[in-house]
């Protein structure tokens, strides 16, 4: 007995709603959107500079008297958050405390994190430090700059890319696609106002990465049964193509998200937040190839002659032929 | 048909093969790193353990996968070296040269005379006859020499001499300035590489980032401030004559002369002349040691011509205090009591006995050209690290016999074929970073969880249209052929995508992030590897060995 995710055959009408779930889509981006520029994100010190120091006692987590005896040494903003992981034992009780950067100084001095240390083992005297991560103003803004510049420069590759190998519809369409999911989980970090930091970037990067290879799979559908289907219509063409290769579509999002569950549950809490960035990303680029790069295909619309141009594009441009 | 030549198979097969056995020394890490050690210490000829030799065959490959400090604990810092603090060393020892050039021509130009100036990289001269400053400023320019660089002879002078009203303006030239920047950084990189070297810690990176940056990464160190006492420190040694002692910090000091606080008692400053008699630069040799009332010091040995200045200057200047300053504090300021030849001496001053060992390890290591300000820095604790190891790897293992166990419910024996595949690609993933020697990091390992989920993706791809094409197509043997060959533009388009973004991460990131795109890269280069031939061959196998009617895919 096999399992079967998503029937044989199916035929599923993708765009029968199309007005409905291209509607959903830019009220999400626009509500997304608002939600960063109102409550902004939650920027951790790698693009606001400052100090985090993780803490690891044998005592439950106070974050009263911490506060109480990180406070007075007058390092100004000083946020508190204890930290759960089922992986910890009783005895392993673990607060990140953050320290905005100080003025006129990059890194922390040892003296400043020596000061913080017996402050707070005044309060709990098992208390170490389990890491120290310090970044200056300086850096911080350039981390700040190369992390749009990267973003953006996987847009324009993926852009030229789909433009090279498809048409430029496919290109928009793409590119919408990968718009939207950036803006979603954005989105998602300011509402949850989970820590976005460094490692937040490299996954949104990566949703770049697999939504696009989502959008791709379908598109290369689109070309091929464009070229075998020449006098259907678009939507039609469109809609098969989707339904071939929802299988896959399925198969390979389930595979992908059993593995980032288990590293979301298992993997510590040093990354979680960076998981689920991407869990994010799986589910909502699976969402986009289909019901917004497809979408953004069909209200474009797409020259139906390929056969001056590149003939059957599929298959020979790379040309590997194995016997 | 299916054929694949037996070349081909074997081709494949080998590379499998190899890529398994270099892997496999992963499994065994701390063995494995044991072995390592030993034969470095037996090739450098120093003491090792027979046992710890034995732990590992020597016959196997021995490449491990380089932890990063995320997960084995460590420090990192990040550091700006000011280089900009050399100009004003240069530009001071410009000065002697230009005032006797000058004294030359006193008859036309008069009392030469330096102005204090706001940019540490100018001279500033007035001379006593303003209407020869033209002929002066010509004289100065005759000691221009052309830039010396580290690539040959650079364009241009060494010096831009301009005339600013009354004054004359002796800067360093733009070219100049580059290439000081230059010999500061590689002076710099050298002098923290001694160090860090000399505290014996394993495999520390050292890098030049940009143009005046510098990355330290340690791993096995407690904290970065243990790193940053180690190199944060200038060191520079320097003996300068005592012209008097005051109280008051605020006073300023007479022309060309310093005020430096005394490191032992706070209150008193001393006023010395800036220009030293001898530097640390000419230090041969430093050790820690007692002083004669057993008091922690640390001993120093000139080398010939600082051993002659020293002497002269002694000589010279018996009764008279003179002062040994640190980094800009005044360690202790004696009167000399006596000729001093041979160049060697004893620093005495509040030392514990771990400073003066430290404080050796700094003089003998030699000064830092200029100071550093630390931009970034990260230091992660050796248990968090293992929690963050042994976290990912149990997460790395549960997500692996899931998707095993779900590719096999889905695809029966040909899920068989897909997850060999999968575990092959780990394999080769494995095989490929320990052979670069590319850092694995926390990220890095969510990276090769991302791909064990991604890597059937091609698989399935291909499952799917061989599936499809078992519809239309005349046998099975046509629907696998079919389905390779259709579903290969799907995969290498979507690898590709996904390769170039991988690209901008590892151009763009650092650290950590930059980890995360090595091994996100790599697994899609495996995958497309193993999807495209090692599924491949052993479909035809498969299908050469039973050859089934129709395909149960």
């Amino acid at each position: 007995m096999r399992l079967k995710l998503v029937p044989q055959d199916t035929s599923i009408d993708f765009f029968r709603y199309w007005k409905v779930s291209f509607g959903a889509s830019a009220v999400a981006m626009v509500l997304s959107i608002l939600a960063f520029l109102v409550m902004g994100l939650n920027f951790g010190i790698d693009f606001r500079g400052g100090t985090t120091i993780r803490t690891e006692a044998v005592q439950p987590v106070d974050i009263g008297a911490y506060r109480g005896a990180v406070e007075p040494l007058g390092f100004g903003d000083v946020a508190i958050t204890e930290v759960f992981d089922p992986s910890f034992g009783p005895e392993q009780n673990v607060a990140m405390i953050r320290i905005q950067a100080q003025e006129g100084q990059e890194a922390k001095t040892p003296d400043q994190l020596a000061a913080i240390r017996a402050a707070l083992q005044q309060v709990d005297p098992s208390l170490t430090f389990a890491s120290v991560d310090s970044v200056g103003p300086k850096v911080s803004g350039e981390l700040v700059q190369s992390a749009v510049i990267s973003v953006l420069l996987a847009l324009g590759a993926v852009l030229f890319y789909v433009w090279l190998r498809f048409e430029w519809q496919f290109s928009v369409g793409a590119v919408a696609a990968l718009v939207h999911d950036v803006v979603l989980t954005v989105g998602l970090f300011a509402v949850l106002q989970i820590r976005f930091d460094l490692a937040i970037i490299a996954a949104i990067l990566t949703i770049v990465g697999y939504s696009l290879n989502d959008t791709v799979v379908v598109f290369d559908r689109v070309r091929e049964n464009l070229i075998k289907f020449k006098k259907r219509p678009l939507r039609e063409v469109l809609n098969l193509s989707i339904n071939d290769t929802l299988t896959r579509t399925v198969m390979t999002s389930v595979t992908t998200l059993i593995a980032l569950i288990s590293l979301f549950v298992l993997g510590g809490d040093v990354i979680r937040g960076f998981v689920f960035a991407m869990i994010w990303g799986v589910v909502v680029g699976t969402y986009s190839s289909v019901f917004v790069a497809s979408v953004v295909l069909y209200r474009l619309g797409v020259k139906r002659d390929w056969s001056k141009n590149s003939g059957d594009t599929a298959g020979t441009q790379f040309g590997v032929k194995e016997g | 048909m299916l054929q694949i030549p037996m070349w081909k198979r074997i081709l494949i097969w080998g590379t499998c093969a190899l890529a398994l056995l270099i892997a496999v020394p992963n499994l065994f890490y701390a063995q494995v790193e044991r072995h390592n050690d030993a034969v470095t210490a037996q090739e450098r000829g120093e003491a090792f353990l027979e046992e710890d030799l034995a732990a590992w065959p020597g016959f196997l490959p021995s490449f491990l996968v380089n932890l990063g400090l995320d997960l084995r604990g460590g420090a990192h810092l990040l550091a700006e070296v000011q280089v900009s603090d050399v100009y004003a060393d240069r530009v001071d020892a410009l000065w002697p040269t230009v005032r006797d050039q000058l004294r030359e021509a006193r008859d036309t130009v008069g009392a030469v005379r330096r102005l204090p100036s706001e940019d540490a990289g100018e001279l500033r001269v007035r001379i006593g006859t303003p209407e020869a400053i033209s002929e002066a400023a010509a004289r100065v320019r005759d000691l221009a020499q052309p830039t010396q660089s580290l690539t040959g002879f650079g364009s241009g002078n060494d010096i831009d001499v301009r005339i600013e009203g009354e004054e004359i303006v002796v800067a360093l030239s733009d070219a100049e300035r580059q290439a000081t920047d230059e010999r500061t950084m590689r002076t710099s990189l050298e002098i923290i590489r001694r160090r860090v070297d000399e505290a014996g810690t394993r495999e520390p990176t050292i890098q030049r980032q940009g143009e005046d940056r510098i990355l330290i990464q340690v791993p096995g160190i407690g904290s970065a401030e243990e790193l940053k006492a180690l190199i944060g420190t200038t060191a520079r040694l320097t003996f300068h004559p005592v012209v008097g002692v005051t109280s008051d910090g605020s006073e300023v000091p007479g022309p060309r002369n310093a005020l430096y606080p005394a490191m032992e008692d706070p209150g008193t400053f001393y006023e010395v002349e800036q220009t030293p008699v001898v530097t640390g630069d000419q230090l041969v040799d430093a050790s820690a040691a007692m002083d004669q009332n057993n008091r922690p010091a640390v001993n120093f040995r000139f080398n010939a011509q600082g051993g002659r200045a020293f002497g002269l200057y002694t000589a010279e200047n018996i009764g008279s205090p003179f002062a040994i300053v640190l980094d800009g504090e005044v360690v202790s300021a004696p009167t000399i009591q006596s000729h001093i030849p041979g160049g060697s001496g004893i620093i005495t001053g509040r030392f514990t006995v771990e400073e003066t060992t430290q404080l050796a390890v700094l003089l003998r290591s030699g000064a830092l050209p200029a100071e550093m300000e630390f931009l970034e820095e990260r230091t992660v604790g050796p248990e968090l690290g293992q929690d963050s190891i042994d976290a990912g790897r149990i997460a790395a293992i549960i997500a692996m016999a899931a998707v095993l166990i779900f590719m096999l419910a889905s695809y029966g024996i040909f899920g068989v074929i897909a997850n060999i595949a999968l575990l092959l690609n780990v394999a080769m993933i494995f095989a490929l970073l320990s052979l670069i020697g590319a850092t694995l990091t926390l990220p890095g390992i969510a990276g090769i969880v991302l791909t064990i989920g991604m890597a059937v993706d091609a698989t399935v791809l291909i499952f799917e249209r061989i599936r499809e094409e078992m519809r239309t197509a005349k046998g099975p043997a046509r629907a696998i052929e079919q389905g390779y060959d259709k579903a290969l533009s799907a995969i290498l388009d979507a690898n590709v995508t996904t390769f170039l973004t991988a690209l901008i991460l590892f151009a763009m990131g650092s650290g950590p992030v930059r980890g995360f795109a090595v091994t996100l890269g790599l697994g899609i280069i495996t995958s497309v590897f193993t999807a495209l031939l090692v599924t491949r061959l052993m479909m035809v196998m498969y299908f050469e060995r039973r050859r089934p009617k129709t395909l149960a895919i």
